[in-house]
């Protein structure tokens, strides 16, 4: 059986605050096994599409279908947030980063295999007597989570509380997080944001690693136009909620309408964008 | 996050020395209580022999306060001084820094020791034996509550309705069906339990403040049904002749079928004491050991991660509802075993016993302890439970002194006597976490 094309299909998202349309009739196609990166200028929505994908929103109208290797289909939009991740495998990360500063790092991955322990130690019940199926679950489990700790290079400081590494790692350390729920998809959201050149350099190797060795797809939104035009294959531009351009890096570096949404033009050139797309 | 690493910024000013700062403050501060006392102080009403006010001066009395605190601010102003000057040198040395981290593991063996050898101790002291009941008691409603609040980060001004729930379920299934304690106390916790995912129910949104308020009006709302449902709880008249715990079915009375009679040795009612004493004992041990084994646990560290960040624990696909409504119902459960253990030493209860005081007493230990630390929960039930009773030779300024040891606790240890939080788990040699990354409960 081969796997359908298209991990996620965004059909005619839309999501109104109040008088305020932040998203207008979008939709596009993430493809499995690809890194899709979402871009637009500061407020163009593309915060607000992640939380609709990711079930913090629901969306005003709109579909957003998601569609495992296996065939089974989940309608994202209908889902309670939880079961976004827990049921429909969508793991994602925050801008402003949401680590649980006061726990380990190695903490922080197995919360992040909560629902598997969880059902591991039969609900607590079994795990309060000490069986040994939770035992060798919660093993299981840590050793997931020193394979994610060497993959970000943090093993040494597994026993660290999360709040008190360096801004890099907490970054890295939240897509190791997101990476041991074994998602489907993964929603970064602005990854390189704050990283130095060689940190985003080795975030761009991590992500590409990613893709490669666990055939997770990715989804991402990034101001870091380096990192994006070297990982990701498809690239969809926002500009005032409404989808302006889609396409590889190289299609979206020569198109008018983002050179004109990112750099502004003076009104001829803008005139021209206009009766261009008309 | 990152202001967290800056050094803290350096006074460009002279340092606040000098006879002239001192005296600016001790002025201000007489200023201060000049205004405050000239109305509490200075001037007395009084109703007079026809109903009439009548007032008096007591300028006397006013002067002698505002000098006081001139005097004593310029005292804690010099001891502020003297402190700061040598707050850089270390105070201890190393070597005893290392024999305290030594003595520090002793702490606990040492303490539950102690506690199974208190009855042999105070055999003779009846009133010693009954203090240590009632700190056991506060231990383990302290334990039940720092599952809600030190754990999940829930703030529960509430907590005493669970216990009045176990205390009222034990009253009444004991004295209208005649069940026998050990019966009841699963019914008791389970009940309590029962109450707890019912108030977890409206408050599943809400944090803080908010929280606060309405598990507070909980609270009252259980105590003010016990006052009024006077056919079934007896109102304010309470509940009398609650039946005594047995041990395995022994009685602890005088007559032939006693424990005493069957042991062959004269009874003595310190005997039904040091039972109670053990029973609480046990209850208290268990809650720690589910707290200490749940908190090792996925829900346990659900229940962390939720007090640190709730979002993102959705984001991970943990179920904060559920997540939420089983922290209330365990800590409920166990306030629900406290509650009928309560009723069972007693052998009465009232609304009286169930105020919001309680609540707040049973918060200030998991506060005053450390929120989330185990240990810390011991150490301020002893602290304030029992230090609350040396107090007693101060007779009326026993809350003044009270009130200002806790004041001087807080501004020594501003998160909890045990203020930093043990991981669950390790990769490597175990760690600590500073008390100033993690959340507290809110």
């Amino acid at each position: 059986m081969t796997a359908p094309a298209s991990i996620l299909e965004v059909q005619h998202l839309s999501m109104r605050f109040g008088g305020i349309v932040a998203v207008n009739d979008l939709s596009f196609d993430v493809r499995r096994g690809d890194i899709t990166a979402l871009i637009g200028p500061n407020g163009a929505g593309k915060t607000t599409v992640f939380n609709c994908i990711t079930g913090f929103y629901k969306p005003t109208t709109g579909m957003l279908r998601l569609t495992h290797a296996d065939g089974r289909e989940f309608l994202l939009e209908r889902l309670l947030d939880y079961r976004v991740s827990k049921v429909a495998k969508v793991a994602r990360t925050f801008q402003n980063i949401r680590l649980f500063a006061g726990m380990t790092a190695l903490e922080n991955l197995m919360v992040a295999q909560h629902n598997r322990l969880m059902r591991a130690s039969g609900f607590s019940f079994l795990g309060l007597l000490g069986a040994p199926t939770f035992h060798t679950a919660e093993h299981d489990a840590i050793e997931r989570a020193r394979y994610w700790l060497d993959r970000i290079g943090l093993t040494a400081r597994a026993d660290d509380a999360a709040g008190s590494l360096p801004y890099g790692d907490q970054r890295r350390l939240e897509i190791a997080r997101a990476m041991c729920s074994e998602p489907a998809l993964l929603c970064l959201d602005e990854p390189a944001a704050g990283l130095n050149a060689r940190e985003g350099e080795a975030l761009s190797e991590l992500l590409l690693a990613i893709r490669k060795e666990h055939g997770t797809s990715i989804l991402l939104i990034e101001h870091d136009m380096s990192v994006v035009m070297e990982i990701a294959d498809r690239i969809v531009v926002l500009d005032y909620g409404v989808k302006i351009a889609k396409g590889t890096p190289r299609e979206i570096r020569d198109d008018p309408k983002v050179i004109a949404a990112y750099l502004g033009t003076d009104e001829k050139a803008a005139i021209e964008v206009m009766e261009q797309d008309a | 996050m990152t202001d967290q690493t800056l050094p803290a910024p350096k006074p460009k000013r002279a340092p606040h020395t000098g006879a002239a700062f001192i005296l600016k403050r001790a002025s201000l501060s007489a200023a201060i209580a000049l205004v405050l006392f000239s109305l509490m102080i200075g001037i007395r009403t009084d109703a007079g022999p026809t109903g009439q006010l009548i007032y008096w001066t007591r300028f006397g009395d006013l002067a002698m306060m505002v000098v006081l605190v001139f005097a004593g601010s310029i005292l804690v102003e010099l001891g502020r001084q003297w402190f700061s000057a040598r707050h850089h040198a270390p105070i201890l040395p190393e070597s005893a820094k290392r024999g305290l981290t030594t003595l520090g593991r002793l702490v606990v063996p040492a303490l539950l020791i102690f506690a199974c050898l208190a009855p042999v101790i105070f055999y003779n002291q009846r009133y010693m034996l009954d203090l240590s009941i009632l700190v056991l008691t506060y231990i383990m409603l302290g334990w039940g509550l720092n599952i809600v609040v030190g754990l999940a980060g829930l703030l529960d001004l509430g907590y005493v309705a669970f216990y009045a729930v176990g205390a009222y379920s034990y009253a009444l299934l004991s004295t209208t069906f005649g069940l026998s304690f050990w019966v009841c106390l699963p019914l008791a916790g389970i009940l309590a339990a029962f109450w707890g995912i019912l108030l977890g129910f409206p408050v599943l949104r809400l944090r803080g403040d908010y929280l606060a308020i309405v598990t507070l009006a909980f609270g009252e709302i259980i105590r003010l049904v016990l006052l009024n449902w006077q056919h079934v709880t007896g109102g304010p008249n309470g509940i009398s002749g609650i039946p005594r715990p047995s041990l395995f079915g022994i009685p602890l009375t005088p007559g032939p079928n006693g424990l005493a009679a069957q042991l062959g040795i004269p009874f003595s009612p310190t005997h039904r004491l040091v039972l109670l004493f053990y029973i609480i004992l046990a209850l208290a041990l268990l809650t720690n050991w589910v707290t200490i084994r749940l908190r090792r646990l996925p829900i346990g560290r659900a229940w962390e991660a939720l007090r640190e960040d709730e979002i993102a624990c959705r984001a991970l696909g943990i179920n904060t509802t559920t997540t939420k409504l089983t922290a209330f119902a365990i800590g409920a459960m166990f306030g629900g075993f406290a509650g009928a253990f309560f009723a069972t030493r007693q052998g009465f209860i009232s609304p009286e016993s169930f105020t919001f005081q309680e609540s707040a007493l049973v918060l200030a230990i998991v506060v005053l302890g450390g929120m989330g630390s185990q240990l810390g929960v011991v150490l301020s039930s002893l602290a304030l439970i029992g230090g609350f009773e040396l107090f007693r030779g101060f007779e009326q300024f026993r809350m003044l002194a009270f009130g200002g040891a806790m004041v001087l606790l807080m501004i020594w240890r501003p998160r909890g006597l045990i203020a930093h939080r043990d991981p669950t788990l390790f990769l490597g040699k175990p760690t600590t976490v500073s008390s100033e990354l993690v959340k507290e409960g809110r």
